[in-house]
């Protein structure tokens, strides 16, 4: 770690995770972090959820990251998260949790034969991240898709979206309890 | 490689007995797909020219100790990982974060928030001009206090290797009663997270610095 850049690059040791903390909400989130697209494009729907412990209880202070592919399945290449422009597509939402433990994103439904989003969770009291997929209900390609099928049958609902009209869906993230989230490593 | 991530259930660290899951993590037999093998791409054009010096986002100078903090980021294999998004936050020299939340009973500086980010260059490397951050008291335990540190963030080039950890000052004697800090399973392990004083890298009559590179963990296709 003290020399200068080495000539050939030597297998390094993995920095360690530590918790987010509370007091990212001054440096994470950003304006329009949650509009992956507008919502007034054409095909926008709206994806939100509350981040819930072991009790129920909503967390204040976690920090949810999306990336998708786009409609057309393809993962998206273009920058510009940061300073939306309401026309490339990114891929990429990031949304704070309120004092209510919710969290929203207005994006499209991604492509492929069982669409689905990846998502990240950051909490206080997380010390290392969670990762996990948020997929579509009464999407035909979910039934064989071999990341759902590995996930045992009586958890696989955790991972779906609940449709609560024709451009919302709800998705709630467990961290722990009865209804735990299925949280994927590796 | 053995895993160097801190356990979900760290119960001297009390947020964690109801946030941690309790189920183990489902590893996919067929691994991840596109989307989780690629990440996030951010540009030079969204960044503000001055994101990474803290020092200069307001009209004065912060008060405490000036420092660069400069490092690299590298794959597992040690290669660097160029263009990738590094995002930094932390407290004041007094120990006071400008989140509204934050009552701890120091004093807020105007002329210092505290977050910053940047894109590490063709080689790897980052580089931040900060004022060394203080320790501060929470509520974790009976007169708990955190050592020093720098909240990072860091993208990587697969969303396996997205990483948010805190960099620590070398020799803080608030490491050995630090339940975050003491979370890392390891010593070595611990050490990793500590940045070395860096004279080279200081800048005469105006600045200290420090040196911490950051290694992501194996992309999946890299196993």
């Amino acid at each position: 770690m003290t020399q200068p850049t080495p000539a050939q690059p030597m297998p390094a040791q993995p920095t360690p995770s530590q918790t987010v903390g509370p007091f990212f909400g001054y440096a994470l989130p950003y304006a329009d972090g949650s509009r992956v697209v507008p919502e007034w494009h054409p095909d926008a729907i709206r994806i939100h959820g509350r981040v819930l412990d072991a009790e129920g209880e909503p967390l204040p202070d976690a920090l949810v990251e999306i990336w998708q592919t786009g409609p057309d399945g393809q993962v998206a290449a273009s920058y510009g998260a940061f300073s939306r422009d309401g026309h490339d597509f990114t891929g990429f939402g990031r949304c704070a949790t309120d004092a209510a433990g919710h969290y929203w994103f207005s994006t499209v439904k991604p492509g492929g034969a069982a669409p689905h989003i990846a998502v990240i969770v950051f909490a206080r009291g997380l010390l290392r991240s969670l990762a996990t997929r948020i997929y579509f209900p009464g999407e035909p390609g979910n039934a064989a898709d071999p990341v759902l099928s590995d996930v045992p049958a009586d958890r696989r609902d955790t991972l779906v979206a609940v449709r609560e009209g024709d451009r919302s869906y709800g998705f709630d993230v467990h961290l722990q309890g009865e209804q735990e989230t299925v949280f994927f490593g590796v | 490689m053995s895993d160097p991530h801190p356990p979900y259930l760290y119960p001297p660290y009390r947020s964690t007995p109801l946030r941690a899951p309790s189920q183990p993590l489902v590893v996919p037999k067929y691994g991840p797909d596109a989307i989780e093998l690629s990440s996030p791409v951010f540009g030079h054009a969204e960044l503000g020219l001055l994101d990474n010096d803290l020092t200069k986002q307001h009209a004065g100078e912060p008060l405490g100790e000036r420092i660069v903090v400069t490092g690299r980021v590298l794959d597992s294999g040690g290669r660097p990982v160029p263009n990738t998004l590094v995002e930094i936050w932390q407290t004041n020299a007094a120990g006071r974060y400008i989140h509204l939340r934050d009552q701890h009973p120091a004093p807020l500086d105007p002329n210092f928030t505290g977050a910053g980010r940047c894109l590490t260059d063709a080689d790897g490397r980052y580089r931040f001009v900060t004022i060394k951050p203080g320790a501060y008291p929470w509520r974790n335990h009976h007169n708990a206090w955190r050592p020093a540190h720098i909240h990072i963030s860091v993208f990587g080039t697969a969303l396996s290797q997205r990483l948010v950890t805190q960099m620590y000052f070398p020799g803080d004697p608030l490491f050995a009663y630090d339940p975050i800090f003491g979370s890392i399973p390891g010593e070595k392990a611990r050490e990793r997270l500590v940045a070395r004083f860096d004279m080279d890298t200081t800048v005469p009559e105006w600045a200290l610095a420090y040196q911490w590179d950051i290694v992501l963990g194996a992309t999946p296709v890299e196993d």
